[in-house]
């Protein structure tokens, strides 16, 4: 996977800073990174796809709940995501269609447990570059 | 020199034992500030109330401990933990302070039970994370030749790892009994003794717990997990008693030096992250309408008095009882590892509970402030609870003696027991420290033990080590944690708890 993001460390936790063209690159890239740190993408085959939606008060609240929603996908539901297709994104709204693999211990591997998607330090913005997040991470 | 550096230089040359100033980075675009803090005597340090703050801070540590950039953060958040609504006396920190969401780990804060607030970053994602000890009968050349086949079997029938389940799979209905039941839930099952609950913080079941409040979410993640350590820093430990500093509590504790002991540590699983995420989303929404701005998003709260506070709070209820219920049973399943592996019955093998406190969690308790008794709400966040003696809330065995304290170090030190005193309810709400606290990151950590075997470090000082993450044993070696003694010593110093047994370990089982 080309880096869209790099990694924050803190002294407990840790995060990502993702970057995209647009606000849509955006919200995938970060879907992307989240499941990046947390498996082997390259063995994931789009299996099957969902759809989920997530709203927000503004753009830093629909980062969160995204990503909470997509890390519901693996922690409550046991699946592990491939890829992304953004359907439609405002400021408080975001719609999309995931691919995902379900998870087999014999075939995929976890490289960090990701427990929490945080408030902390949350930012979410746009400048002449392209946009960019920084989310912090319970792990 | 800038004049304000210039200001400094010279408050260090004319108070260089009164005043100690942390200079704060730019971190992450967050603004440049300074938090000063002041000498109160040998352990306690104030952060003087200034802003918005409603009360001081006040931080146990030794003048080291608040030196290095890794405190900078923290102790901008014991700041701001201070400017919410209804906090009484002042915003504490312990000295295995670290940098937490919203609040400090480490920090203990209580709010008017009336007309302050109650907040999920109060009590942290894993609610009542927590520890339990047991003691037994045996001495440790009585397990030394079976020791390794002893953390094996420990690691192959308690689930441990990253989503780890186990092979209690709950229907709904049942997951809300356990919500609403806790350890009582487990002894009910025939996974513990009725005398087990005596032994545990609060009997192991929280009153107030309402699983109807509970996110269909929460409940599915509840359903499989129950009986399971879990990861990180979650970790199941084989000890032996190496000094004893108080015997006569330690007698009543049932602790003898060379004893072998079993710790374990966990929380309330995938379970209590989802009720703290739910709650987290719910309350940022509904602080906006309360008109008071946050200093931190992460520090979303409501009205203690309000539908949004006891929705939390009876909430967190169910995580807590979750919480008793599974380390009740990690404890059973371990005490029949042992039966089987060592091939004696229970009256050789003498496993009793100690005792199982929480070190994540908010609670309604009285306190005297300003003389006079209140209800509040105790926000306990990596700190413990530490009772003294003749306190209501304790079993009749330890009336006497106070709680015990319960305190891991990392997996090559040392761990502690401590006991509850007077001066925790003067000082800190009935509260100390709850561990040795990070200094490295996890990716720091991994780095320092590049080139390094962890496994082997261990077992040379004759310390048996099963794992389950593959960079779990680096992320949580040793040299990334503060030394617990330190810690130890300033509350013990500070008088807030007092030592009574100090544990080497000698079988650990990581998550």
């Amino acid at each position: 996977m080309k880096k869209t993001y790099r990694l924050i460390d803190h002294t407990a936790d840790f995060g990502i800073h993702v970057f995209g063209s647009d606000s849509q690159a955006l919200f995938a890239n970060a879907a992307l990174a989240l499941f990046d740190v947390i498996t082997e993408m390259d063995v994931l085959k789009s299996r099957d796809f969902c759809k989920i939606t997530a709203s927000g008060e503004d753009w830093s609240d629909l980062m969160i709940n995204w990503l909470r929603e997509l890390l519901y996908l693996w922690n409550g539901k046991e699946l592990l995501v491939k890829s992304v297709q953004i359907l439609s994104l405002s400021e408080n709204k975001i719609s999309a269609k995931i691919y995902f693999d379900p998870f087999r211990p014999d075939r995929h591997t976890i490289k960090t447990e990701i427990k929490a998607v945080t408030y902390h330090q949350i930012q979410v913005k746009s400048g002449p570059s392209g946009w960019e997040a920084r989310v912090i991470f319970d792990i | 020199m800038g004049g304000q550096s210039y200001i400094r230089y010279l408050i260090a040359i004319f108070f260089p034992k009164c005043y100690y100033v942390v200079y704060n980075k730019i971190i992450d675009g967050v603004p440049k500030m300074t938090i000063n803090v002041k000498k109160i005597d040998k352990y306690r340090w104030e952060v003087p109330k200034t802003g918005a703050m409603r009360v001081p801070g006040i931080i146990y540590a030794t003048e080291s401990m608040l030196r290095g950039s890794s405190q900078n953060e923290p102790l901008k958040q014991v700041a701001n933990v201070a400017t919410l609504p209804g906090i009484l006396k002042a915003s504490l920190a312990m000295p295995d302070m670290h940098w937490g969401y919203g609040f400090p780990i480490g920090g203990v804060a209580a709010f008017d039970w009336e007309s302050g607030v109650i907040s999920p970053g109060g009590v942290g994602y894993d609610i009542n994370c927590g520890v339990r000890l047991a003691g037994t009968s045996l001495i440790e050349k009585d397990i030394r030749p079976k020791l390794k086949e002893l953390v094996d079997a420990l690691f192959r029938d308690i689930p441990s790892g990253v989503g780890s389940t186990g092979s209690i799979n709950l229907s709904i209905p049942e997951v809300k009994k356990v919500l609403k039941n806790g350890s009582r839930w487990a002894v009910s099952q025939g996974l513990g003794d009725t005398s087990d609950l005596d032994f545990t913080e609060e009997g192991g079941c929280m009153e107030n717990a309402d699983p109807d409040v509970v996110s269909p979410r929460a409940l599915e993640r509840g359903k499989k997990q129950l009986g399971t350590l879990g990861s990180g820093n979650h970790f199941l430990e084989i000890g032996v008693v190496e000094t004893i500093y108080e015997p006569e509590a330690a007698r009543v504790f049932g602790l003898f030096e060379g004893q072998v002991t079993l710790m374990l540590h966990s929380g309330s699983r995938g379970l209590g992250y989802q009720i703290c995420d739910d709650s987290l989303a719910f309350m940022s929404k509904h602080v906006k309408k309360l008109g008071f701005d946050l200093p931190d998003r992460q520090l979303a709260c409501a009205m203690i008095q309000s539908k949004e506070g006891m929705k939390y709070y009876n909430a967190m209820a169910c995580a807590a009882n979750y919480a008793w219920a599974n380390r009740q049973i990690l404890m059973h399943r371990s005490r029949d590892v042992f039966l089987r592996v060592l091939g004696m019955g229970p009256r050789d093998l003498g496993m009793n509970l100690l005792y199982d406190v929480c070190h994540n969690i908010a609670k309604k308790e009285t306190h005297l402030i300003d003389g006079k008794k209140q209800t509040v709400c105790v926000h306990r966040k990596g700190a413990t609870r530490s009772f003294p003696p003749g306190h209501s809330a304790l079993c009749s065995e330890y009336q006497q003696t106070g709680q015990p304290v319960i305190i891991p170090g990392d997996m090559g030190t040392a761990s502690y027991v401590l006991v509850g005193t007077q001066k925790a309810m003067e000082e800190t709400f009935g509260s100390t420290c709850h561990g040795a606290g990070r200094v490295l990151s996890r990716k720091a950590a991994k780095k320092a033990s590049k080139g390094r075997s962890i496994n082997r470090e261990l077992e040379d000082k004759g310390i048996v080590i099963r794992w389950t993450g593959r960079s779990t044993l680096a992320e949580e070696m040793p040299d990334a944690y503060k030394d617990v003694s330190q810690v130890v010593e300033v509350v013990h110093g500070a008088g807030i708890s007092k030592k009574v047994a100090r544990l080497r370990p000698i079988g650990v089982v990581k998550g």
